[in-house]
């Protein structure tokens, strides 16, 4: 059995994990409720964009000359896989819900014959990733581990994707990243961006109307399908940053409360150790005291 | 009934208002949309979106460039980045449109796209150092 002094020093650190543990929930608390403000703030232009972006694609989606990011490339042949994660852990499952779910994708595409290139967004996912798949790692971006997320830094994703699709390095390309369902749910979800899904038919009277364009429809959709995939991969970083820090928030709870109930064990050990101690030489006193 | 005005930018919904008018700096020129007017999209430029009520100007938003969907009784402005006129500092302008300067020194003029949204950024930044050069009152 441990000695008292152990114990004690046992529970001393124990106490101050559950210090640090319940102070970095604290600070994801109030990141959280930041970020989660920041992915509704921006939930109004991603809505009206696809809005408008439905209106326009139906004009264009049958003709000869409709914009590739729209059509795609006709070929399903190379998949780019881009995987959303965060830069940091102590977040319980939310890394590796991504990690595994980009795998089991990444397995599938494979064992059907496509190449697969993975673009990492955030520094777990690529150090998952990497152990499986380091042949087909393309370059990475870190996420920085920044407060806020700017929409400059999507767009720079965003760009770089648009240049590897015009130099036709893939055809189809994939999001994984975890929705914000709630604070307690994050759900892994693969999206496709491109080729554009199409639209769900918008059966609003704003639909059927007859649109004039300026300057025409495909300049304005060169223009607007680029700007969209800005937009889809900012959403899904949003989301992702605020699943984020409601993962670290809920993880960082469970923490603190296994630290309680540890402290409480640890506690009760060590009184029934020093009561044993105090028993034992209870009895040594009175034993001695007996025999003379 | 008066049009409903909405702009929202990429991080959050900026105005959602009524209006009597509303002019923005369309692609081929500036235009207007009041009520009933023809639907319509269109591409912005840089410039000065004007909202009017009651016969005087209301506000006056400075945007990098977007676009717009004007129904008869709507107008949406999507916009790249929406500052209130009286918010634009000249610094940062003169700042960006050095940058854009830059990118127009380096950008391969033979690639039409990447050319003309080098072009479309200098004249936005162009557009803002303009705007916020003659907004008065307005330190660095």
């Amino acid at each position: 059995m441990a000695s008292l002094k152990d114990l004690r020093g046992r529970i001393n650190s124990v106490k101050s994990t559950r210090k640090i543990t319940s102070a970095m929930k604290m600070v994801a608390a109030s990141k959280l409720r930041r970020a989660q403000a920041a992915a509704e703030a921006a939930r109004p232009y991603a809505e009206r964009m696809s809005a408008m972006l439905s209106r326009l694609a139906g004009n264009v989606a049958g003709t000869p000359g409709a914009p590739r990011l729209l059509v795609g490339t006709g070929k399903d042949q190379i998949h780019l896989v881009i995987a959303m994660t965060a830069d940091r852990g102590l977040a319980g499952a939310f890394n590796s819900g991504v990690g595994r779910q980009a795998r089991t994708l990444v397995r599938r595409l494979l064992s059907e014959g496509k190449t697969v290139k993975i673009l990492a967004v955030g520094r777990k996912g690529r150090d998952y990733l990497k152990r499986e798949f380091a042949s087909n790692m393309g370059e990475d971006l870190a996420m920085g581990g920044r407060k806020t997320i700017e929409f400059s830094e999507a767009r720079d994703v965003a760009d770089r994707v648009f240049a590897m699709f015009e130099r036709g390095e893939f055809d189809v390309a994939t999001v994984v990243y975890n929705q914000f369902k709630s604070v307690i749910a994050q759900i892994p979800t693969e999206m496709q961006i491109i080729p554009l899904p199409p639209p769900k038919a918008a059966a609003d009277e704003g639909a059927r109307a007859v649109y004039e364009f300026e300057p025409d429809e495909e300049t304005i959709l060169l223009r607007l399908l680029p700007q969209n995939l800005a937009i889809q991969i900012y959403r899904a970083m949003l989301e992702s940053n605020a699943g984020f820090y409601g993962a670290q928030m809920t993880s960082m709870d469970n923490a603190t409360r296994n630290a309680g109930d540890m402290i409480n064990r640890l506690t009760q050990n060590y009184n029934r150790t020093r009561q044993a101690n105090i028993t034992r030489e209870l009895i040594e006193i009175i034993s001695g005291a007996e025999a003379l | 009934m008066p049009l409903t005005l909405e702009i929202v930018s990429p991080a959050r919904l900026v105005l959602s208002r009524s209006v009597d008018m509303v002019v923005m700096p369309g692609y081929e020129g500036d235009l207007a949309a009041m009520e009933a007017h023809a639907p319509m999209i269109t591409l912005l430029r840089g410039g000065v979106i004007s909202l009017y009520e009651g016969g005087a100007v209301t506000d006056r938003l400075f945007v990098g460039g977007g676009f717009a969907e004007i129904t008869p009784d709507r107008c949406t402005i999507l916009a790249d980045d929406a500052v209130p006129v009286a918010e634009l500092s000249p610094a940062t302008a003169q700042r960006r449109l050095a940058e854009a300067e830059s990118a127009w020194a380096e950008v391969d003029k033979t690639d039409v796209n990447a050319r003309d949204a080098v072009l479309d950024r200098l004249q936005s930044t162009r557009e803002a150092v303009r705007v916020a050069g003659a907004a008065p009152g307005q330190g660095g």
